[in-house]
């Protein structure tokens, strides 16, 4: 009667015998029901991979719905914060959710594939909320994770790769614009989108396509081009802080699964105040966004770059040398290529405004003693790093 | 001329609250002396051997609720008390499927998406919902409620307690918490999930132990007294006490002795001796009476003050509200002796389900239509039960590849038409035999003996009034300040030097240990003696 395997604890990937295969370290974690490895082979030449040449990443785990009908713009203009009219058929927006409290619920991108078809990646299960938002809406909500074989290919040389690949059109293709293609005889879609602040792209294919689309990828690897690598999550997260993107869930705590009052966060306080909208009509969330706007901010997610070279792991953020306590490091990293620790970092306003002296007090150990030490933090505006490779069409070769 | 002893303190009955209290009250350097009718102590909390080889929990089978505070203050690790977590637990469906509880994560949420794929999401917001009320109701169990109609700078105190953890919550989760309490578990989980079988198993907690159905309004709540636990800072795990539930209070009752506390057994009290509005004893039922400065009662409300207590000797107002306390009896239970592993084919081979609860009702119209047959004064005809087999994981239970199983049954009335006969407790534990056997075709073949247990002998045996589980229905009427009355929610009788410490009291029913520990902190205050119960260990 039952198809649950109750001794297999995670579902397995399209890609899953790819990504064995050149997993050398069995450093695994769950990622919403999968395993995706965390360090596939070292973590130095993931990081570079995805900075100098081109990195190979399994999307699957990512949850994935594809919203049509009628009302499907409708619907989601009033779920998301930003402004979707005016997302264009074959582009693709950053998006970011509330409830009615104006506290958000998720992070993701709205893929506009064609007239009334979209797709919404999202980091965590979103079926509940968006069948909840939907009660008033002609549309038809399908969760499509397990269904779709996704990679997202990125590094330098990621353009380079994918022409050598076989994959036309590129050369035209814009930041977060949509390609629809054809290649070794089976459908792809592309985009140019990506979690690294870098030049790269999103593959999208059937589930019975995932051996081709792995195979289109990783011949061209076996010609010992490109340097194309697979890479765990370890490196995505010193890359995403660099490009100053945040992960709902562990950054802050998602509206959803908050149990105490305030621990919540609004899209104001995670500065993403650019895509909150107040123009386009009513969206959940608004008119709480709007009293918040109009009072004075508590606090802030804040990038922080930090002296010295001792990653401020779980640290408090302090007003002043060993002042008072006034927020705490939700995600942090060393920037290889910055060669400068960095910090997203939850922390109290005075006034509206930072505390202008913010120290961070940082425990690391040495040979199993522990030290510590007061390191200066300094607030950084917009991404930490980032390169025009990103953004040119064409994109430069390598 | 006779000088009779004059103890401290005498604690009538030795359930688990009183064992409680007592210990606390012994700590602190009292003469304290237990009474228990029975020959064995535990009342409720009792593991017995009724059958040779076999232990049974006979009455409480599960712990979740018993405060990890009362745990550490009185050591009961080192007086032989484990409580093992439970794993598993599933709810048989008709068609030959099922609905599993698996501990992973991962494993759990591919099973709900199995019969919802939406459910799988929504588990995630009905848990911090759940969760919110969990936090909330958690820090009282380990607090004297306030009494509202009082100004004592104290309960002032208290009240502003109270109300700051209300206002932790937003304005909007406030409105929520209101309608959780009023709320029918159906309802309340049709907010969040669509699939029947999960429907039916999430909504089985909350009508255990109570004279209400799914659809009842207040059922809602009970769900979260069934949640509020939990095992090792797991909230809402269940876990066994090794050696059955009697090892509860065989801990407690060896903290107690250990510090110079006894125990009486065999040691019926037919009433507590008042005179001028002052307990001075007890009366036993041989005719013997023992002196005391204090005297507390271990016995659901009504027993203490309808039974064992003289209305001339009690306000009118007591009289009469004890006389309203609701409490009537709604659940049966067989204890089973089995030679070997019933077999349960729908599941998988190895499946770890069988370690947690098994349920056998897969709808809330199933479970609804149960409740329809106790308003009648009928045992279900299809009934709603919670079986656990211990055996699976304690091997000091039954003798080595036999096990024991544990049945709790919901509905069984108090009194079927006519009245009770052996004749009728036995088709009554035919019918729960014969739904196991319907899910477990070998079940007939391995049962060795069962132990039928109506709310006429859990009464008899007890002293359970209408054999109530909880001492006492779990509505907001009878719950929190209101409980057992209002104005005596404070474990102080209503004549001096008398207390109240069972389960009729704050924060009510299960093996908990809280009112005990409460009331022993309201007598040592009274006392003005050093307080030796435990502060909450607080959430955050
Ligand atoms: C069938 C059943 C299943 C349950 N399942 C669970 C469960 O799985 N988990 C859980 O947490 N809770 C469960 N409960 C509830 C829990 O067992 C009780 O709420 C709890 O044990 C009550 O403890 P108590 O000390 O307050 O009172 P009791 O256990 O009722 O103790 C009262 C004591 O007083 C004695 N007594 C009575 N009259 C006199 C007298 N006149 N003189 C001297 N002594 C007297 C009795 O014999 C008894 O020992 C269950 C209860 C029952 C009946």
């Amino acid at each position: 009667m039952s198809d649950h395997n109750y001794l297999s604890t995670h579902e397995p990937s399209p890609f899953d015998s790819g990504i064995r295969a050149q997993s050398q370290t069995e450093n695994w974690t769950g990622w919403n029901g999968y395993l995706s490895p965390r360090i596939a082979d070292t973590l130095a030449s993931e990081y570079f991979a995805i900075r100098s040449s081109c990195s190979v990443m399994d999307l699957t785990p990512m949850e994935k719905y594809r919203i049509t009908g009628p009302d499907a713009t409708a619907f989601l203009n009033r779920l998301v914060t930003r402004d979707l009219t005016k997302l264009r058929v074959g582009r693709v927006a950053y998006v970011v959710w509330c409830n009615d409290e104006g506290k958000v619920i998720d992070d993701g991108t709205v893929f506009h594939l064609a007239e009334n078809d979209y797709r919404l990646c999202a980091q965590h299960h979103q079926l509940d909320w968006l069948l909840l938002s939907s009660i008033g809406f002609d549309v038809s909500i399908q969760k499509e994770t397990h269904d779709i074989a996704a990679l997202s290919v990125q590094g330098p040389t990621s353009f380079s790769a994918l022409s050598a690949a076989g994959i036309k059109g590129l050369e035209t293709l814009k930041p977060f614009g949509i390609l629809n293609t054809n290649v070794n005889g089976f459908e792809l879609t592309v985009s140019r989108t990506g979690f690294t602040g870098d030049l790269g792209y999103e593959l999208w294919a059937e589930r019975a396509r995932a051996d081709d689309l792995w195979n289109t990828l990783f011949t061209l690897k076996d010609t010992g081009l490109f340097d194309i690598r697979l890479i765990g999550l370890d490196a995505l997260e010193m890359v995403r802080i660099e490009a100053g993107f945040i992960m709902p869930g562990w950054d802050f705590n998602t509206a959803e699964s908050t149990i105490r009052a305030d621990h919540d966060r609004s899209p104001f306080e995670l500065g993403l105040d650019w895509i909150v909208n107040f123009d386009k009509p009513y969206f959940t969330g608004k008119s709480a966004l709007l009293a918040e706007k109009a009072r004075p901010a508590t606090r802030r997610l804040l990038k922080l770059t930090l002296e010295g070279n001792k990653p401020p792991v779980g640290s408090f953020i302090f007003h002043g040398k060993k002042g008072k306590q006034t927020g705490a490091v939700m995600a942090q990293t060393w920037s290889p290529i910055l060669k400068r620790c960095l910090a997203l970092a939850d922390v109290d306003f005075i006034d509206g405004h930072p505390p202008n002296d913010l120290w961070a007090e940082i425990y690391y150990q040495k040979e199993l003693k522990w030290h510590v030490k007061w390191a200066r933090c300094e607030i950084v505006e917009g991404q930490f790093w980032s390169h025009p490779r990103r953004r040119a069409t064409p994109p430069m070769p390598f | 001329m006779t000088i009779t002893k004059n103890y401290d303190a005498i604690i009538i009955g030795a359930g688990h609250n009183g064992l409680t209290n007592a210990a606390f009250l012994a700590k602190a350097g009292l003469d304290v002396l237990v009474l228990e009718k029975n020959a064995h102590i535990g009342g409720a909390t009792v593991s017995r051997e009724l059958y040779d080889g076999w232990k049974y929990s006979n009455c409480s089978y599960v712990c979740s609720l018993f405060r990890p505070e009362i745990y550490q203050a009185l050591d009961l690790g080192r007086h032989g008390l484990e409580v093992v977590p439970l794993q598993g637990g599933v709810t048989f469906k008709q068609n030959g499927d099922y609905f599993g509880s698996y501990h992973h994560h991962d494993i759990q949420r591919r099973e709900i998406a199995r019969h919802s794929q939406r459910d799988a999401d929504a588990v995630v917001r009905f848990n911090a919902d759940l969760m919110k009320w969990c936090r909330l109701i958690r820090g009282f169990l380990l607090r004297t409620p306030p009494d509202p109609g009082t100004f004592r700078p104290r309960d002032a105190m208290e009240f502003a307690y109270l109300l700051k953890k209300f206002y932790e919550l937003s304005e909007s989760q406030l409105y929520e918490f209101i309608r959780f309490f009023t709320m029918s578990i159906a309802e309340y989980l049709e907010e969040y999930f669509e699939s029947d079988v999960i429907l039916a198993h999430y909504s089985g907690g909350s009508i255990i132990g109570t004279g209400l159905g799914v659809y009842s309004p207040g059922t809602a709540y009970v769900l979260l007294h069934h949640a509020m636990g939990d095992v090792d800072g797991s909230i809402g795990s269940w876990g066994f006490a090794r050696g059955g539930m009697g090892s509860v209070s065989k801990a407690l009752a060896s903290a107690f002795c250990a510090h110079g506390g006894s125990i009486r057994t065999d040691a019926e009290v037919t009433n507590i001796n008042v005179s001028n509005q002052r307990a001075t004893g007890v009366t036993l039922k041989n005719g013997e009476t023992l002196r005391a400065k204090i005297v507390v009662s271990n016995l659901d409300a009504k027993r203490t003050f309808l039974n064992v207590m003289h209305s001339e000797d009690l306000p009118g107002d007591v009289v009469k509200r004890a006389k309203n306390f609701k409490i009537r009896g709604s659940s049966g239970k067989l204890n089973i002796a089995l030679d070997a592993m019933p077999e349960f084919p729908a599941l998988p081979p190895g499946s770890p389900l069988t370690l947690g609860h098994l349920h056998f009702s897969d709808t809330l119209e199933r479970l609804e239509r149960a409740y329809d047959d106790w308003k009648e004064d009928r045992w279900s005809s299809d009934p709603y039960t919670d079986t656990v087999i211990p055996t699976q994981f304690d091997p000091t239970m039954a003798p080595p590849g036999k096990h024991m199983m544990s049945v709790f049954v919901q509905y069984c009335p108090v009194e079927p038409e006519g009245g009770w006969t052996d004749a009728k407790r036995d088709a009554f534990g035919k019918t729960v035999l014969d739904q196991l056997a319907e899910y477990s075709p070998n079940f007939y073949d391995v049962l060795l003996h069962a132990e039928i247990r109506t709310p006429r002998e859990l009464e008899a045996e007890v002293g359970l009034t209408e054999g109530n589980i909880f001492q006492g229905e779990l509505t907001l009427d009878q719950l929190l300040f209101n409980r057992p009355f209002p104005g005596y929610a404070q474990y102080r009788g209503p004549v001096k030097n008398m207390y109240m410490c069972s389960s009729s009291t704050h924060p009510g029913g299960g093996v908990m240990g809280a009112p005990g520990a409460n009331a022993a902190r309201e007598i040592l205050r009274d006392l003005n003696k050093s307080d030796t119960t435990p502060e909450d260990f607080g959430d955050d």
